[in-house]
């Protein structure tokens, strides 16, 4: 038994005194290559896994409970705060579902705005997951260079909403701003760079021996595994499965969109950065195509809802009716229809769903935030044992998993 | 006369509410209207009882009873191939309905449809573990435990996920204040410090936005600015802090000023922007 006292707590799942040979080992939750507060118990025969125990919750900040306690406005920006690699995503699906349950639409070049910073953030997130899997790995010189083009990207989105990391750029019916000048001028030429970096960094890497050792059959999901653990995103098309919901289940302006969905049917680390490298691809095509759909639109940013959304600044500057409403939107919000919403949104980690419950108040009765990478980590505990304990942080950083979302 | 509500729903409510506002609802639509939900439906009927059934913004959501939810999750895998669990949680209606309701999002891949099952259960009623048909199930029910003390039956390792083993009551519940209970307030005292050091420190202040203008260590005062610590409580409070006002010794980078002492006195304000 173990002598608990202050200095020495109880630890629940270890056991100190052991008849056999293997060794508990405390990973987390303070480990760099965690990437979060991520806790794993690992119980090693020798240099090999086997059992794992994943533990989470070091980042609990009750965002639910947030979801629950605020109006649907304010807890927007709260949302930012989950993948807060990739915070446009979140946004986007929250402003969608409210959108879905209030059984309104964006404008289109909302929509198309929308739509191109969902993909910049997707290549932001794909940068940062390169860079820092890599530098688990072991590649240190690849991270400086994601990393460089990471920074354009995120120059990008401050020329566009002010902020790098937490953007809250995407509102409830639309976008509050239109593009600054010059910035899809300045999104091409990223484009450019972007395109040949790509290259660059598969050129360092795919065919690298040292590389391929690391991520070749390590980390092994089976299709019925992924399946069984509601694996998305990369996890699911690494495990063979074409299915992404940008294509599979459009939303948005997605179905006008030309592109393809990679998979790998290696189930492995190296078939799922085979796929994010060739997403960033598919993102910047599908950019390419946004940028004359942006010129042809129309100019309205946010969608015509006087009982839901403000009248435009100018309407609440002139007309007092608009300014009344825009009041009791402010300060009451804005009550939505009873009934409840599931909406899932493709976002770079996987299948970001929202469901809301509505009572008919200006506060969600139940706020649920489907968040993919929670899975990915229960996912470790049957997919470590086996694996060598230097394939744990391969593993960890090749699922892209992110603790802002997973505990939430 | 006041409109009702609930003694034992603590979150936030809209402190105006017209009386006369009619709550639209969002639109359900007969199930007749999708034939690849009605051919799983009629499928489904043949083996459960199904108390309701209707399609909301394109999810099929069928209602059945808490004691086939593993049976019935089972068969929609299986017979009907929802191949994918992609979330499942409960809805704490303790005030309304005495009970929770559990649902089940799933996924057909092959269909490209989702369904949401949904059932309903007494406060205290235990629920059968999904785990056997969706491993997902194993970190969904222990959160829908943690969250809600929703108790579920043959899960292999049900204990909380996010909150620490030992906490006090179920956090998403609606009985449940958003800054935490009493028991909250004491929870990381007695962890650090033992119960009897809870008079020397007090409870923990979980309101993230509150300010002690007294507290002189943990608070700027801008403008007012007095030295670090210092009490200022019974009128000890400075009426006005000179401008000039910098901490004993001036800031100073190894040995340097690097702020030039400023003069109240002697300084002007500008009317117009330069």
């Amino acid at each position: 038994m173990q002598q608990v006292n202050r200095l020495k707590p109880f630890f629940e799942n270890i056991n100190f005194e052991r008849e056999d040979n293997t060794m508990v080992v405390n990973f987390g939750p303070q480990h760099p290559s965690a990437h979060g507060q991520l806790r794993l118990i690992l119980e090693l025969q020798g240099e090999e896994i086997v059992k794992a125990v994943p533990t989470i919750g070091y980042l609990h900040r009750g965002m639910e409970k947030m979801g629950e306690n605020m109006m649907y406005n304010e807890f927007l920006p709260t949302t930012d705060r989950m993948d807060y690699i990739a915070s446009t995503s979140n946004n986007y699906g929250f402003a969608l579902a409210v959108e879905q349950l209030l059984g309104i639409e964006a404008p289109r070049r909302a929509e198309i705005i929308r739509t191109m910073l969902l993909e910049l953030n997707r290549i932001i997130s794909h940068l940062f997951w390169l860079a820092t899997h890599a530098l688990d790995v072991g590649a240190m010189s690849i991270f400086l260079y994601a990393f460089r083009e990471r920074e354009f990207a995120m120059d990008l989105m401050e020329d566009y909403c002010g902020a790098r990391l937490t953007h809250s750029a995407v509102r409830i019916g639309g976008v509050p701003l239109d593009l600054p000048p010059n910035w899809c001028e300045d999104l091409s030429k990223f484009i450019a760079i972007l395109s040949e970096e790509v290259d660059k960094y598969e050129g360092l890497l795919t065919q690298n021996r040292i590389w391929r050792m690391r991520l070749e059959n390590v980390g092994i999901i089976t299709p019925e595994m992924a399946k069984s653990w509601g694996c998305s995103g990369v996890a699911l098309r690494g495990s063979g499965f074409q299915w992404d919901l940008r294509k599979e289940m459009p939303y948005g302006i997605y179905s006008e969109l030309d592109f393809d969905i990679p998979y790998a049917k290696t189930c492995d680390s190296y078939g799922r950065y085979k796929c994010y490298m060739q997403e960033m691809r598919e993102s910047m095509k599908i950019l390419k195509q946004l940028i004359p759909m942006y010129e042809k639109s129309e100019p309205q940013l946010m969608a015509h809802a006087p009982e839901y959304i403000s009248a435009p600044k100018e309407n609440i500057m002139t007309q007092n009716y608009s300014l009344m409403q825009h009041f009791v939107l402010v300060t009451q919000g804005m009550r939505p229809p009873k009934g409840e919403v599931y909406v899932a949104t493709e976002s770079p980690k996987g299948e970001l769903g929202y469901m809301i419950v509505s009572d008919g108040t200006p506060y969600a009765y139940k706020m649920k935030l489907r968040a993919p990478s929670f899975w990915h980590t229960g996912l470790l505990e049957d997919l470590l044992p086996g694996h060598q304990l230097a394939d744990v942080v391969t593993i960890i950083g090749n699922l892209n998993i992110v603790f802002g979302e997973i505990d939430r | 006369m006041r409109a009702y509500s609930p003694k034992n729903d603590v979150q936030k409510k809209s402190y105006y509410n017209d009386r006369f506002h009619v709550v639209p609802s969002v639109p359900r639509a007969d199930v007749q209207t999708d034939e690849v939900f009605l051919n799983d439906l009629t499928t489904f009927k043949e083996k459960f009882t199904v108390l309701d059934a209707y399609l909301e913004k394109g999810h099929l959501v069928i209602i059945i009873e808490a004691k086939n939810n593993l049976k019935a999750v089972k068969f929609l895998k299986e017979k009907l191939s929802y191949d994918m669990m992609m979330e499942l949680s409960a809805i704490d209606y303790i005030a309304s309905r005495q009970g929770f309701e559990i649902f089940y999002e799933m996924l057909s891949m092959s269909k490209h449809k989702r369904i949401r099952v949904k059932c309903f259960i007494e406060e205290k009623e235990e629920l059968s573990s999904v785990e056997s048909v969706f491993k997902m199930a194993n970190w969904s029910e222990r959160e829908m435990y943690d969250m809600y003390g929703v108790k579920v039956k043959n899960h292999h390792n049900l204990k909380r996920i996010l909150m620490p083993d030992d906490w006090y009551d179920y956090p998403l519940r609606k009985t449940y204040p958003l800054q935490g209970d009493e028991t909250a307030q004491w929870y990381e005292v007695d962890k650090i410090f033992g119960k009897e050091a809870r008079e020397a420190i007090g409870p923990e202040i979980r309101d993230g936005a509150a300010i002690d203008r007294y507290d002189t260590t943990r608070f700027a005062r801008l403008g007012h600015e007095v030295p670090y610590g210092v009490d200022i409580t019974n009128g000890k409070e400075p009426e006005h802090t000179p401008l000039a006002y910098q901490e004993e010794g001036g800031v100073g980078l190894f040995g340097v000023r690097i702020i030039k002492e400023l003069h109240e006195d002697k300084s002007v304000q500008l009317k117009k922007r330069r």
